[in-house]
């Protein structure tokens, strides 16, 4: 595939999604409130497009701050438990307990804790949500480590920290941006939900909000165009990063 | 065992070695001895699970023995030493570097006070004496598997090691491919100076490359007979097909049934065997 087609054939894909969802609305006759159509979208961007703006970038950098602290954690607890089989025996089961807990119940909790810091409880909740997939890819990235690898260096005299700068942290990237792609959509989600959970008048969650309290259809719609187009940025930057640092990894594709 | 103390470059004693497991203690080695003096090559063959793997981490110094003594040059091994290089069944090539990267690797850990240019020619040089001129910046995924063990010797000799330690390497390879490397063996031995333990399942492998052939008994493994392998240096495949390598291996197949602990009648039945070491190529 040519470099213009692969940009051209998403393009293309979510033109004709707008086609379809404008014909949709059209043929049914749905009315704004039961369903907005793209055609509404432009309206609702423009009338609000400063608030977009300054709503959208509080959305973005407390994701990003949240999917910052996944990573660091993450990557420290999936070493600890990729190291260790006893850390790991006694880990799993709290982080599996914690992560099935819906993240809903935890944001009154959040907000109680830390009551008026609404930036740092949004970033937490970005962060609870997240931090999973990364700390059990790290980990089991390094505990799935052939042991002849770890011999080889072993054998040259070699210390754990050279192995794991060497050999255990270059082979366990793959995975670890195979799970940095599901923490960016599952940080979003952590921030919408206590930007819409806890409303405190910022962030697309709050913009979300107050157009569900107005009744402006269209613009909460507009909302969560805005937010697709955030988690897909997000994304490719991961899938760019990915490229750079484990493309050797994709040779199965061609 | 005839070589006195001082020209055997490994040393090993009277060796104990149990793994502590769930279940208790799991004798490995009990009682194993073999002297292999420098220069020459032995290899190790016995029966699956016996203990081979664990003989070749005691030498790396990876693990340590129970009772009894490992020694190299003289000296008992307390820590992983720097003279030592080894290569697997699994050529465990690191995907994200090229070939040339990968061979190099071992000179990026041992000490020593070459240039970049320095290390690179070594790798250059081992990649042609193996045959892999021109891969040297593919990657491992571009290479057959051929190709890919023959890389990891090179790893395994970059820093020069004195002793070189193959735990099953030609193990996963189809006859041919295996008989290309097993020549290739005896050019890396002409050019470089090692001492070599190998570790194989396949007789005819250990006949035609190696000086001395260790038996072990099945777990926990002692020495149970050793043969010299009266041919020089200079091998060539049709050896194999002489009346005396035939001897050699129907000897060696024998003992490997003792050590497998089968009932000797069923030998009574293998001298025709036309292929006596094909029984258990890799594991
Ligand atoms: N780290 C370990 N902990 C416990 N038991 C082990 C460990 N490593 C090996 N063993 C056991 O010790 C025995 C000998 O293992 P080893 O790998 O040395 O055998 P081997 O002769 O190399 O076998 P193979 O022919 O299959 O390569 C086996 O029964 C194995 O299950
Ligand atoms: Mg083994």
């Amino acid at each position: 595939m040519s470099s213009k087609q692969r940009f051209a054939t998403p393009i293309i894909a979510l033109v004709i999604f707008a086609l379809l969802w404008e014909f949709l609305v059209w043929i049914n006759d749905w009315p704004n409130y039961v369903m907005a159509s793209p055609s509404d979208l432009g309206p609702a961007f423009y009338k609000f497009r400063w608030l977009f703006l300054e709503f959208g970038w509080d959305t973005l950098w407390r994701t990003v701050a949240g999917l910052m602290l996944a990573i660091a954690f993450g990557v420290v607890v999936g070493m600890i438990m990729g190291f260790s089989r006893t850390m790991r025996e006694a880990l799993y089961p709290l982080l599996v307990g914690f992560n099935a807990i819906p993240k809903a119940t935890v944001v009154p909790v959040v907000a109680l804790l830390l009551v008026g810091q609404h930036n740092l409880n949004t970033v937490l909740l970005a962060f609870m949500i997240s931090f999973f997939p990364i700390t059990v890819s790290i980990s089991i990235g390094l505990s799935t480590l052939e042991p002849e690898y770890r011999d080889i260096l072993l054998s040259l005299g070699a210390s754990r920290l050279t192995i794991f700068r060497k050999i255990a942290l270059p082979k366990t990237l793959p995975e670890f941006f195979g799970a940095l792609k599901v923490a960016v959509t599952l940080a979003f989600i952590g921030t919408n939900l206590m930007e819409i959970v806890e409303p405190h008048g910022r962030g697309l969650g709050h913009l979300f909000d107050s157009g569900k309290i107005s009744a402006d259809y269209p613009l909460m719609f507009a909302v969560l165009i805005a937010l697709a187009v955030m988690g897909i940025g997000l994304y490719y930057v991961v899938v760019i990063l990915e490229k750079i640092f484990a493309g050797w990894a994709e040779r199965q594709e061609s | 065992m005839s070589s006195t103390p001082s020209d055997a470059l490994i040393r090993i004693s009277d060796v104990k070695h149990a793994y502590r497991t769930d279940a208790g203690p799991l004798p490995v080695l009990d009682g194993f001895s073999v002297e292999v003096p420098e220069g020459a090559f032995t290899a190790v063959v016995g029966p699956s699970g016996c203990g081979k793997s664990t003989l070749t981490r005691l030498i790396a110094g990876l693990l340590f023995p129970d009772e009894g003594d490992v020694i190299l040059h003289g000296e008992k091994v307390t820590s992983p030493r720097n003279t030592v290089g080894m290569a697997f069944q699994n050529p465990v090539l690191l995907e994200w570097r090229t070939i040339l990267d990968n061979v190099c690797l071992p000179l990026e850990i041992v000490p020593n006070d070459l240039s970049r240019k320095q290390r690179n020619d070594r790798g250059y040089e081992l990649l042609a004496m193996v045959g892999l001129q021109g891969f040297e910046d593919k990657k491992p995924s571009e290479l057959s598997g051929g190709m890919r063990q023959r890389a990891s010797l090179c790893r395994a000799l970059a820093h020069r090691p004195d002793v070189l330690i193959l735990d099953e390497p030609f193990g996963a390879l189809d006859a041919f491919t295996r008989e290309d490397l097993w020549q290739i063996m005896h050019e890396l031995r002409h050019n470089e100076a090692f001492t070599c333990l190998l570790i194989t399942h396949d007789l005819r492998e250990s006949v035609f490359l190696a000086d001395q052939v260790v038996v072990m008994s099945g777990r926990p493994a002692k020495t149970q007979y050793v043969l010299d392998v009266p041919f020089g240096r200079e091998r060539v495949l049709d050896d194999l097909y002489t009346p005396e390598a035939t001897q050699m291996l129907l000897d060696l197949r024998h003992q490997i049934q003792v050590a497998q602990g089968r009932p000797l009648e069923e030998l009574e039945h293998e001298p025709g065997d036309p292929e006596p070491g094909a029984g258990e190529p890799g594991s």
